[in-house]
């Protein structure tokens, strides 16, 4: 059984039509590189899954319980965020907060984890990322991939079931994106369900267990990534794989 | 300068500061103290978007920023006995400097909390927090460094604009000085050194606004 299904889910902004009836499954262990053009819907879809977008329409199964798109309740979204972490594009670490701070915040404040006991996960989690001598400055200190990487650490410290990442290298300079991959690497080395918003071809094509490829707001062909990359079924999805992966027109 | 003007200034000097410690400082810090509480209230009503009470607050904004505090002043304290409401000159003074300084802060306030970028909020709620958690950790402790300078401008003006309650009776180092002036009729030299303390008063102030900036920023810069 998934352990997470998206069924029919739609959103609209202003009328225009961003996911336009997404279907989505996936399986505890799942490491999915959700693919496309800028403005494909790809991280509405992210967004929507996590509640910071209110989907118009849908169905959602978490952990074999159903709910109905645009009509959860304010209560089960809390529930269902503890369940899941997110991993954003400019990282959005807590300003004001040290590097070990930004672990602890959600342990300490969301789930009333005594303060020693979260100060260790947050170590661990840190060091998993690289990241322990770095505790205790401010993200102003720190570089971008740093940055990023105690995101994951945040993330990861929470124990979820699974990790939303949106677009988690593209505000990265080119020289940091490698520290970044190597670690959620790992974590999908580890078993880690990761869904994947990204223009890392590499990570999708040797990371990345399954593929989903959205343009216009819904999916053009999704399967394992081996498939999609060598044996691409539809004419579109060829296309993008040569525009990708072929020398760029000069 | 005659040894008489000498005089009269070491003697007056006393008699100025005195209630410059006992009124103008208290009623300066009751005010930006109930002031503040107003403006963050309104601050966070408006950032919120709280129906009924969003344009109820623009409109108690819209009004005392629009309006004179020496007329404020004028209304509470003379104004409000024709309709049956006596306050003492204190008291009066106390509600209007508070108003007017909840709403120029609580716009200092909006305008920053409106500064701290809205992914901090997305980041709390995505680690299981809720919105008041957020606020009150992550949005308004960052909010309240940048509103800090300009709070600390409001400040400085509501400790000299303090002696526009010398109008309404209320004995505070302005309203000493007249009197010291009307009895000596030494104004240039009186006034002078009212003008003085009061810079004293601001200088103070503008040490202790530095020190705070300092402490606040520890955590280096927004980006």
């Amino acid at each position: 059984m998934p352990m997470l299904e998206v069924k029919e889910i739609r959103k609209a902004f202003d009328g225009l039509k961003v996911l336009d009836g997404v279907d989505l499954s996936v399986e505890k262990g799942d490491v999915i590189a959700i693919l496309g053009p800028s403005g494909s819907g790809k991280t509405t879809l992210l967004r929507c899954l996590n509640f910071l977008e209110t989907a118009d329409s849908g169905e959602m199964i978490f952990d074999g319980e159903h709910f109905r798109l645009g009509h959860v309740s304010h209560r089960d979204i809390a529930r269902l965020r503890k369940k899941t972490a997110f991993v954003f594009q400019n990282y959005n670490l807590f300003l004001n907060k040290t590097a070990l701070q930004n672990v602890t915040e959600g342990l300490i404040v969301a789930r009333k984890m005594p303060r020693d006991k979260a100060d260790e996960i947050a170590r661990k989690a840190l060091e998993k990322v690289g990241l322990l001598d770095r505790c205790d400055h401010y993200p102003s200190q720190l570089s971008g991939g740093q940055q990023q990487r105690v995101a994951i650490a945040r993330a990861l410290a929470t124990d979820p079931e699974i990790i939303f990442f949106d677009e988690p290298t593209s505000a990265l300079d080119p020289e940091l994106i490698g520290e970044v991959l190597a670690v959620m690497r790992q974590l999908a080395e580890e078993g880690m369900t990761m869904l994947v918003v990204t223009h890392e071809m590499g990570f999708a094509r040797n990371v990345s267990s399954k593929v989903l490829f959205m343009e216009d707001g819904v999916v053009v062909e999704s399967g394992a990534s081996k498939e999609f990359f060598e044996n691409p079924k539809s004419e579109r999805t060829r296309a993008f794989i040569r525009n990708i992966t072929g020398e760029p027109a000069v | 300068m005659s040894e008489r003007l000498i005089g009269i200034l070491t003697d007056s000097f006393g008699k100025i500061l005195l209630p410059g410690l006992t009124m103008t400082i208290p009623l300066t810090v009751i005010s930006f103290s109930i002031g503040m509480v107003i403006a963050v209230a309104c601050a966070l009503v408006q950032f919120a978007k709280i129906k009924i009470l969003t344009p109820i607050v623009r409109t108690y904004i819209w009004i005392i920023r629009g309006t004179p505090l020496l007329v404020q002043l004028f209304i509470i304290f003379y104004g409000l006995p024709n309709v049956g409401i006596v306050l003492d000159a204190f008291t009066s003074a106390v509600i209007v400097f508070s108003l007017s300084t909840g709403a120029y802060c609580a716009e200092t306030m909006r305008a920053a909390l409106e500064s701290v970028p809205r992914g901090q909020m997305e980041a709390g709620y995505c680690v299981g927090m809720s919105y008041m958690q957020i606020m009150r950790r992550i949005v308004l402790p960052q909010a309240f460094r940048t509103a800090f300078p300009p709070l600390s401008n409001s400040l400085i003006s509501l400790v000299k604009d303090t002696s526009l309650a010398a109008n309404i009776t209320v004995v505070e180092m302005f309203m000493a000085t007249q009197r010291i002036v009307a009895r000596t009729y030494e104004a240039l030299a009186l006034y002078i050194e009212v003008a003085l303390i009061y810079l004293l008063f601001s200088t103070v102030l503008e040490q202790l606004q530095r020190w705070g900036e300092k402490k606040l920023n520890t955590y280096g810069g927004q980006k």
